[in-house]
């Protein structure tokens, strides 16, 4: 596989503050690559070092083969990015800001992206007078209109309703079918799962883990969640004990089992439903989630 | 070019747009003109000699002092200076077409108030009419160059003001507008010259109203000049894409050098 994205070493620093500590990794040409992480784990500072806005203190990143903080002119028509903040004159209508950004990027505007996000309608709309997932959506598609190489995209479905999303996440696959890399910031799990090909997560500066959203999720503790709900509540019965579960909890009529052995463990709940005569209304056996895996990570700090 | 030409009109229609570019572009000096036109001749007879250069002088401090700084500033502020640079809009384009877009709504005000002004209050038409349109290009450049620089060293809207009070305020009171220079104690009229305004009046009655200068009229014409190139290049030097992000070049203290031209004009001329 092509490497279109090589983070070497990368280092940012603010003053004594280190926000990001000699992280390496790649991203491939023509998938789709989560970046994940808690506030202040530094994802913004990658990114910003990546679009060419920031120098890095030490280190070294390529970006389409180009250096963003040496060559920031050329890497403008290979990138595409949509920033998490506005960043758009208020005044502006969704058509001039077409024409604008296109005629900086020497293309032809693609007033169609307009169409297709649902904004022909409010074409001649000033910015400020759009909603929220109007704005988002308009920012996406000026980020596209110039067909980068690689889009980065920072909580692009922040805001947006579901038509929106799911329009969204059409056209994320669509871009990668044409061969746009996509570096998707995010701190929806569901989505980064869904979305990513591969995933990095950042905790305090350092990448703990990429891989495959199914490698991640299968590096963890592997514990399944077995969710049950039964007539009468029998397994609310104190000192409830179940072969190869390592914790449990209740959450509205469901009693939560998290297990290392599914087999064993559901034979022995409905073993123990037929001795209490209760009745089972529903189990859910669920694989562990990226968010499950994350949550344990960013808890534990833990390093692959 | 066509990028430029499509920023460009962009600009212009945000001047009028936006309420509080419309204000300060065409509602503020253009209803400050018919006030003071009905008013200062009947109280004061000689301001009538004055009316013309003195109100789109008037025009050129409000648009260009009042009118500039606080939207680069924002814009800086809010990331839309980020959102550019990411798409390749040159800092150059940043700085110069709102400046350039605000001296053509000038262009509409300036002749507004030259084309009314004899019919509305019997104020006298400029004699020389190639040295008052230099004059008026001069001034207007030298004032955008003032109002960039404030809005590239203004770190928010708050100091963006308060820098462009002090510059206006003074214009207002001691730049010739209201009361003629020689009129004002000695000190005052030389502190009043470091005022791009009192360098404007003074160029307008000695080289295109047929009145008497109170010193160098083309000195003046000089003073704005420089002025203007000066604080067009501190702005490009000093200029940042992102407070947060990017550290400036140089310290804001020096935008004080574009009062260089001025002082040294006191003692010149």
């Amino acid at each position: 596989m092509e490497s279109i994205l090589q983070i070497r070493d990368f280092c940012k620093a603010y003053g004594d503050f280190v926000a990001v500590d000699g992280i390496s990794f790649d991203v491939y040409r023509g998938e789709i690559f989560g970046l994940l992480g808690p506030n202040g784990a530094g994802k913004t500072s990658t990114l910003e070092c990546l679009e060419g806005l920031r120098l890095p203190s030490r280190g070294s990143m390529r970006v389409a083969g180009l250096d963003p903080s040496k060559k920031a002119q050329r890497l403008r028509n290979v990138i595409g990015v949509q920033l998490q903040s506005s960043g758009m004159p208020e005044a502006i209508t969704p058509v001039e800001a077409m024409k604008f950004f296109c005629a900086y990027h020497k293309v032809v505007p693609r007033f169609d992206l307009l169409e297709r996000l649902a904004l022909d309608e409010k074409r001649n709309v000033q910015f400020y007078q759009l909603s929220a997932g109007q704005q988002r959506r308009l920012l996406l598609t000026l980020a596209i209109a110039h067909q980068p190489q690689v889009l980065f995209l920072d909580e692009p479905t922040a805001g947006l309703d579901v038509a929106s999303r799911v329009e969204l996440h059409r056209l994320m696959h669509e871009l990668k079918a044409s061969g746009t890399t996509i570096v998707l910031a995010t701190h929806d799990m569901a989505e980064a799962q869904e979305m990513s090909d591969r995933v990095g997560i950042l905790l305090k500066g350092k990448l703990v883990t990429t891989g495959t959203p199914m490698e991640i999720t299968a590096a963890g503790a592997g514990l399944t969640k077995i969710s049950v709900s039964t007539q009468n509540s029998c397994l609310a019965e104190e000192n409830l004990r179940l072969p190869a579960v390592r914790q449990q909890s209740v959450r509205d009529d469901y009693f939560i089992f998290y297990s290392h052995d599914i087999g064993l463990t559901v034979i022995a709940i409905l073993e123990f439903i037929r001795l209490r005569e209760d009745s089972l209304v529903d189990l859910r056996v669920e694989r562990p989630s990226l968010e499950d895996r994350f949550l344990e990570i960013t808890a534990t700090g833990l390093t692959q | 070019m066509i990028a430029f030409g499509n920023h460009f009109s962009f600009e212009f229609r945000s001047g009028i747009r936006s309420k509080q570019m419309l204000l300060m572009n065409y509602l503020f000096p253009l209803g400050f003109y018919l006030m003071m036109g009905f008013i200062m001749p009947a109280i004061n007879p000689p301001f009538r000699q004055n009316l013309i250069p003195a109100l789109v002088v008037f025009g050129i401090l409000s648009a260009t002092l009042l009118g500039l700084p606080d939207p680069l500033v924002n814009a800086r502020e809010t990331g839309i200076f980020r959102n550019f640079k990411i798409n390749g809009v040159p800092a150059g384009s940043i700085l110069a077409i709102p400046a350039l877009t605000t001296m053509l709504h000038l262009v509409i005000v300036a002749a507004i108030i030259t084309v009314t002004a004899p019919l509305l209050f019997g104020a006298p038409l400029p004699q020389n009419w190639g040295t008052y349109i230099l004059i008026f290009l001069a001034m207007a450049f030298a004032c955008a160059g003032y109002g960039v620089l404030i809005g590239v060293i203004s770190p928010n809207s708050q100091t963006s003001v308060l820098w462009s009070q002090v510059i206006f305020v003074p214009s207002m009171l001691l730049g010739g507008l209201m009361i003629p220079n020689n009129l004002l104690p000695e000190a005052a009229g030389k502190l009043a010259q470091l005022l791009p305004a009192t360098q404007a009046m003074n160029a307008f009655n000695g080289l295109a109203m047929g009145s008497l200068a109170d010193f160098s009229p083309w000195g003046s014409v000089a003073i704005l000049v420089i002025s203007g190139i000066l604080a067009f290049s501190l702005a490009a030097y000093l200029f940042s894409w992102d407070s947060r992000n990017t550290t400036r070049r140089g310290n804001p203290i020096l935008a004080l050098l574009v009062l260089l031209p001025s002082i040294i004009g006191v003692f010149v001329f």
